[in-house]
């Protein structure tokens, strides 16, 4: 079945440099030092970046940064209340908003 | 120089090898690793050798006799005992006390759970007496990976034995008996770099349960017995046999320890390594009982190799 997410695509990432291979060169050398082990540790930055692929809900990030929070020695208790995280927070934004709700409501109401 | 026809028939690590200028040559033989028997009391997933509570496979009277005097003959800087489970193997004490006084180094790789029983106690009091290093087998700081991979129930059993060791001295600070942890990852995917993995351990396990150990080492699983099976079921098998092939690490090979050790299995069969071991490709070539050995391997000679080679060169590497 033909989709436009197919998992081999994301081993495919380096080729968006071949048309723009400056700027890809300055993305990557970012990216790659955002990841390296600094004030937080590359677990932590990982688990970070899998909590935000659920927030931006990216197949390729997701299944990317599974396999690199496994593979820097978290396990899945861990990765579960990540994602948990990124809920809370989503979730979060949504229900504050109600303030704006209640506030223009009030206005309105007698 | 290329490789003779390889008997176990690794051309693509060969062909690694040769892309950066490598060969697998030995080094002076420092270690004899004594695989003791397949007979364990768990069945884990990862095992390459497919040990577990059905086998019956153990090293005999006369078998150790071979080995305790090829261990006279040679004087090795370190002997390794591994299995299976050694604990469940008789007269394994006997082995013991035999070769302690003929090196300078004698280890034992228990899986923990081994030294819960009535034996497994005993030999903890004899491995101190002599000074044995213990290896244990911990896959996580977590009782769900480390259940995952060994079985149900194991994370209490394994947690009581390290606190038993820590208790006569294994492990402990300024403590000369050394207890050292294995991490094989619980699954289709590589371990994490060995010293962030060894500050989680020593944080996690201190934090909660009190345990001290010294180092921890981790590897990657070897795609042979049954993990080669799991992979096969899973749909993982090709994406690891790559993973693994696209993290060959060129400067893993100068310490590889099929380099400097010979590997003898229950039958008194030598081997290159435990993993040669499980799939069968002699040393030498061809069959060759311990008791035969006139020499150990000249440095230079060549090591067979196999595609289960990668698994010991991805990232840091096996040493």
């Amino acid at each position: 079945m033909e989709t436009y997410y197919a998992p081999k695509d994301l081993g495919n990432f380096a080729e968006i440099g071949k048309d723009a291979p400056e700027l890809a060169g300055k993305f990557f050398a970012y990216y790659n030092e955002v990841f390296t082990e600094g004030e937080l540790t590359e677990r932590e930055k990982a688990l970070i970046a899998l909590a935000v692929a659920h927030t931006v809900q990216c197949p390729y990030c997701i299944d990317a940064y599974t396999r690199a929070c496994l593979e820097k020695g978290s396990h899945l208790g861990e990765m579960t209340e990540a994602v948990h995280v990124a809920t809370a927070i989503r979730g979060g934004a949504s229900l504050v908003h109600a303030v704006q709700m209640r506030k223009i409501a009030e206005k309105l109401s007698l | 120089m290329p490789m003779a026809a390889n008997p176990l028939g690794g051309g693509s690590f060969g062909e690694a090898l040769a892309k950066h200028g490598l060969q697998l040559t030995r080094e002076e033989t420092r270690v004899l690793q004594v695989n003791v028997g397949l007979a364990c009391d768990l069945s884990c997933r990862h095992c390459h050798l497919e040990a577990g509570p059905q086998r019956v496979e153990m090293m005999d009277r006369d078998t150790m006799d071979a080995v305790i005097d090829c261990a006279r003959r040679f004087r090795f800087q370190s002997i390794d005992l591994t299995g299976g489970a050694p604990e469940l193997v008789p007269d394994l004490d006997r082995l013991v006390r035999s070769l302690a006084p003929l090196t300078d180094r004698l280890m034992v790789r228990t899986n923990l759970v081994a030294l819960n029983s009535g034996e497994g106690s005993a030999l903890c009091e004899l491995y101190r007496e002599l000074g044995v290093a213990l290896v244990a087998s911990l896959p996580a700081s977590n009782a769900a990976q480390t259940e995952a991979q060994r079985g149900e129930g194991v994370w209490g059993r394994s947690v009581d034995a390290l606190k038993r060791l820590n208790t006569l001295g294994y492990g402990m600070p300024d403590s000369p008996l050394r207890l050292d942890l294995v991490s094989n990852p619980s699954g289709a995917f590589l371990p994490p770099p060995q010293q962030q993995a060894e500050q989680k351990f020593r944080s996690d396990l201190s934090r909660r349960h009190g345990i001290s150990f010294n180092s921890l080492y981790t590897f990657a699983n070897v795609p042979l017995g049954r993990f080669r099976s799991f992979l096969e079921r899973s749909g993982n098998l090709e994406g690891y046999l790559a993973q693994l092939a696209d993290g060959f690490n060129p400067c893993s090979v100068a310490g590889l320890m099929c380099r400097y050790q010979l590997s003898v299995d229950w039958r008194g069969r030598l081997f290159d390594c435990d993993f040669h071991l499980a799939q069968g490709g002699w040393y030498g070539g061809e069959e060759t009982h311990i008791s035969t050995l006139a020499e150990l391997p000249a440095p230079g000679t060549m090591i067979p190799t196999a595609d289960h080679c990668f698994a010991c060169t991805v990232g840091a590497g096996f040493t």
